[in-house]
């Protein structure tokens, strides 16, 4: 663990990527592969199960320090990040100027015999055994340890950079390295190997995914992307990207977030079975109904908060089934009889495509291409997304290769404008990470009548400099305090831009946005100039999510949709 | 607050009545007591100032010497009104001291900044018994417990050293009054070479060397040749200069901040420094909770920083504990930019 601690001290102190890169290279050739499988594990955002919980770890560390619970949680709120709180209250081992230096096992070793088995212990085992490493562990090695047994270990590296690493190391091209790691990936020293053999060798597991490659913002004018007939445009779909691989007689179905999706949606599963061994399709899993009975035969996707319902069941049951029915989207094929057709152009792999799909279910169908012939027809077509319940229009190049991750340039997302609402704050905690010890987790409200009504919580969206600022006027015009979260006078509005708005019988307000971020601080605006309840229900009748919170009601509430709903990830989200 | 206090909050200080004299105030009074040379604690505007005679240069050249500057004795006890004053050392930065007042019916102590490690610059902090402690409390969460000094400066020597095999300059950030010497006087027992600095440290720096304190040689990043890079060299600034055009002087350089909010991991990447090394003219919340023992204080009273925690510590283990905030005197838009000092 010594070395993987030097590495993490070593990514801790820089903020150059190149540094980054060439102290991760120099750590993966030098560490033994079965400590060097967890360092990929962990530094690609991989988590064990959590092993300790948060309120567990509290006790612990008052008991462990001697201090208060209070004590400990005003530190918390401090310091924004519960391992490095503990790691901090806690006496550390004695060491003296020039302290020995305190052997620790491998990484590999630690993770095995010293995480993981706490597991399987008694409540009482499991404080002893944390309690013996936390007598035992220096400083970082104390917070590492805190971090593994907690779950994620972020440590300002992302993902990407791993990968650029081991395929430098290796000598191959870091999209192979990416595809490598993708899927469940298992910290094994011959995984290991295997991510850093030779091109051609090393070999996929049969469930490994292809990376998928995203598509960028359009900031420009389409017109400037060059002739409209070198490109294709289909709606955005508003659902979760997945792919859907056919192979070894096996249906398995990721998301983009890498998780595995297998159970979740038998329909498409089912649709899938025919379809030839090595088969491979991008695509994106919506909620979508067909309604038979009626002749019009309006095909209109559900919205999300409909598809929300399914996301969390492993197992969905027939009633499940019935009111939210989802469809597989398919937007490209990237393997047909076993070959990757990556490298072919986009035209020729939806050609593919269209043959594979006569072979699938109805549960699988291909995502039509939203015809065009000049780029002038496409703003209209784009403002026409939410009354058709799509979030925009994606532009692909039509001899474009199918690319590994965010590659600006052949493929973009043009998506509609978000909806805005002036928000007077009226809430505030602190944040974590590095906005730890600074209040920057807002809650807006609007007028109701007399009062103000909450209706959203916002992280981001604002400058360094007003977070600092509005982080000192916040301290000191705090009304009152409810644990880490302070009210304040009612005196700053802010311009909030949300995607989408269901009805809830969760909140107060009755509302939920989806998706709520601060455009900009609207200093000219006083609390009377912010937007009233009324002015947000009025688009509860535009916007497609408002259909669905009555069919909810009906249906029952879901107590978790609108928790999931609002934390629908960009991991999780398409294109 | 009771009506018999022999101090109370005043002037975003505090005021004597008994002695007729203010402590550390920040608007212009009659007469003010100066524990040291900070801006949050010495103001200019005052008709008469006492200090400890080892920081009447430090004020002189931090507020200039219009009004009458008094310079006491450590350990001298002097009249004001119907007090007795007495200055004691600090340990927080060269000529800083904490005040002991006696009266009739009591006997205060007003501790300024303060710190109990170890400070080549400065003479350490002095205890004296006193009935009311009104301490400082700058860092006051057990989260921050520093670090040997010592282990600190070979941390910052190696990263020195680090830069210099890269041909990188090392910036380093520091605040000009009080941490930039004591690094300068620290790293003296390392090497000998040369350190840049910003233009903002000269005055303060060239103060020490005549109080004869030893630190290493010191040249001004504006008197470098015009080609220089600084690649390998160690230059000190003040944190506002981060961020800076003046900033562009140093190509790829590596950057650090000496204070003891880098503590917290957040604040240093937050902040965008590559490294952070934990030091502080403070006392760190050991010093605080021991010092407190030291005084003999039955009583405490914590002023500058965030006091609520350590008031409601100390009440736990059975001390009469509160927290006073002396900013709250200042006018209605109070000031809340102090946290920035360490």
């Amino acid at each position: 663990m010594k070395s993987f601690v030097e590495l993490y001290e070593a990514l801790d102190r820089t903020t150059k990527t190149n540094a980054k890169i060439s102290a991760l290279v120099g750590y993966f050739r030098e560490a033994e592969p079965t400590d060097a499988a967890w360092a990929v594990y962990f530094l690609t955002g991989q988590r064990l199960k959590r092993l300790v919980g948060t309120r567990e770890l509290r006790e612990w560390t008052g008991e462990f320090s001697g201090l208060p619970a209070w004590l400990v949680e005003d530190s918390y709120e401090h310091v924004g990040d519960l391992a490095e709180t503990m790691a901090l209250l806690a006496p550390e081992p004695e060491t003296g100027r020039h302290p020995e230096p305190v052997d620790l096992p491998p990484l590999h070793q630690m993770v095995e015999q010293h995480i993981r088995p706490l597991g399987k212990m008694t409540d009482e085992q499991r404080r002893a055994a944390v309690f013996e490493q936390w007598r035992l562990l220096p400083g970082t090695a104390r917070f590492l340890y805190n971090k593994m047994i907690t779950g994620a270990l972020r440590v300002g590296v992302s993902k990407r950079l791993v990968t650029r690493s081991l395929a430098e190391l290796a000598g191959i091209d870091p999209g192979l390295a990416a595809h490598r790691l993708m899927g469940d990936w298992q910290p094994t020293a011959e995984n290991f190997r295997r991510l850093l053999a030779a091109e051609g060798e090393g070999g996929h597991d049969h469930a490994t995914p292809y990376p998928f490659f995203l598509a960028s913002p359009l900031e420009i004018e389409p017109e400037s992307l060059g002739p409209a007939a070198d490109w294709r445009a289909e709606w955005k779909w508003d659902g979760i990207r997945a792919q859907l691989i056919r192979r070894a007689g096996q249906t398995i179905l990721w998301s983009r977030g890498e998780e595995r999706l297998d159970g979740r949606f038998p329909e498409i599963e089912e649709a899938a079975a025919n379809l030839p061994d090595g088969t491979v399709i991008d695509g994106e899993i919506m909620a979508w109904r067909d309604d038979e009975k009626n002749s019009s035969k309006d095909d209109r996707p559900l919205p999300f908060s409909v598809l929300q319902t399914r996301i969390g069941r492993k197992k969905p049951g027939k009633k499940t089934l019935d009111a939210a029915p989802v469809v597989l989207l398919a937007f490209d094929l990237l393997e047909l009889e076993g070959r990757d057709l990556r490298n072919r152009n986009l035209r020729q792999r939806l050609k593919m495509l269209s043959g594979v799909i006569d072979s699938t279910g109805a549960a699988i169908r291909a995502s039509e291409p939203v015809p065009f012939e000049r780029w002038d027809a496409l703003p209209a077509l784009r403002a026409s997304s939410r009354e058709r319940g799509v979030e925009g229009l994606m532009l692909k190049r039509a001899d474009s290769s199918y690319q590994v991750g965010r590659k600006r340039g052949d493929w973009w997302k043009w998506k509609v404008d978000p909806y805005t609402f002036d928000g007077v704050l009226l809430y505030a905690q602190p944040g974590h990470g590095r906005r730890s010890g600074l209040f920057t987790d807002y809650t807006f409200a609007v007028h109701s009548g007399n009062d103000l009504v909450p209706v959203a919580k916002a992280y981001s969206g604002l400058k360094q400099a007003e977070i600092d600022e509005l982080d000192r006027w916040i301290r000191s015009n705090t009304r009152e305090r409810f644990g880490p979260v302070r009210s304040v006078e009612p005196l700053h509005v802010f311009e909030l831009a949300f995607e989408g708005i269901a009805r809830s019988g969760r909140h107060k307000s009755g509302i939920a946005l989806r998706f709520p971020r601060i455009h900009r601080w609207r200093r000219d605006l006083g609390v009377a100039d912010a937007d009233r309840l009324a002015d947000l229900e009025r688009l509860l009748g535009v916007d497609q999510e408002g259909a669905v919170g009555n069919r909810n009601s009906k249906n029952g509430p879901n107590q978790e949709e609108h928790e999931e709903h609002e934390g629908k990830t960009d991991a999780e989200h398409g294109s | 607050m009771k009506s018999t206090e022999l101090l109370r909050p005043d002037a975003g200080g505090l005021y004597c009545a008994a002695g007729k004299f203010w402590i550390d105030p920040l608007k212009p009074v009659a007469r003010a007591i100066i524990t040291h040379a900070h801006a949050d604690h010495a103001r200019s505007g005052s008709k008469g100032y006492h200090t400890a005679v080892e920081n009447l240069p430090v004020l002189a050249a931090r507020i200039g010497a219009g009004a009458p500057h008094h310079g006491h004795e450590w350990g001298r006890p002097f009249e004001l009104g119907n007090t007795r004053v007495t200055m004691y050392p600090a340990g927080h930065i060269f000529g800083s001291s904490w005040v002991r007042i006696e009266s009739d019916d009591a006997t205060w102590g007003v501790s300024g900044d303060f710190k109990r490690a170890p400070d080549p610059t400065c003479a350490p902090f002095e205890p004296a018994p006193v009935d009311v402690w009104l301490t400082e409390c700058t860092f006051g969460l057990p989260v921050y417990r520093w670090p040997t000094p010592g282990r600190v400066i070979d941390e910052v020597h190696q990263w020195w050293l680090d830069c210099r095999r890269a041909n990188r300059p090392a910036v380093l950030f520091c605040y000009a009054l009080g941490k930039a010497q004591r690094i300068l006087a620290e790293l003296a027992g390392r090497t000998d070479e040369l350190v840049w600095m910003h233009g903002a440290m000269r005055p303060l720096v060239d103060a020490y060397r005549e109080a004869g304190i030893g630190m290493l040689p010191t040249r001004m990043v504006s008197e470098a040749d015009k080609g220089e890079k600084f690649g390998g060299q160690l230059i000190l600034a003040p944190p506002s200069a981060a961020g800076s055009t003046w900033m562009r002087r140093f190509p790829k350089h590596s950057s650090g901040f000496v204070s003891g909010w880098m503590r917290i991991r957040g604040n240093r990447r937050r902040r965008g420094y590559d490294r952070g090394f934990v030091m502080s003219d403070h006392a760190d919340w050991p010093a605080l909770v021991d010092t407190v023992a030291d005084m003999h204080a039955s009583r405490v009273i914590t002023i500058h920083g965030n006091g609520d925690a350590l008031a409601g510590y100390l009440q736990s283990r059975g001390l009469a504990a509160e927290s006073w905030n002396l900013r709250a005197t200042l006018s209605e838009r109070s000031d809340t930019s102090a946290a920035g000092r360490a």
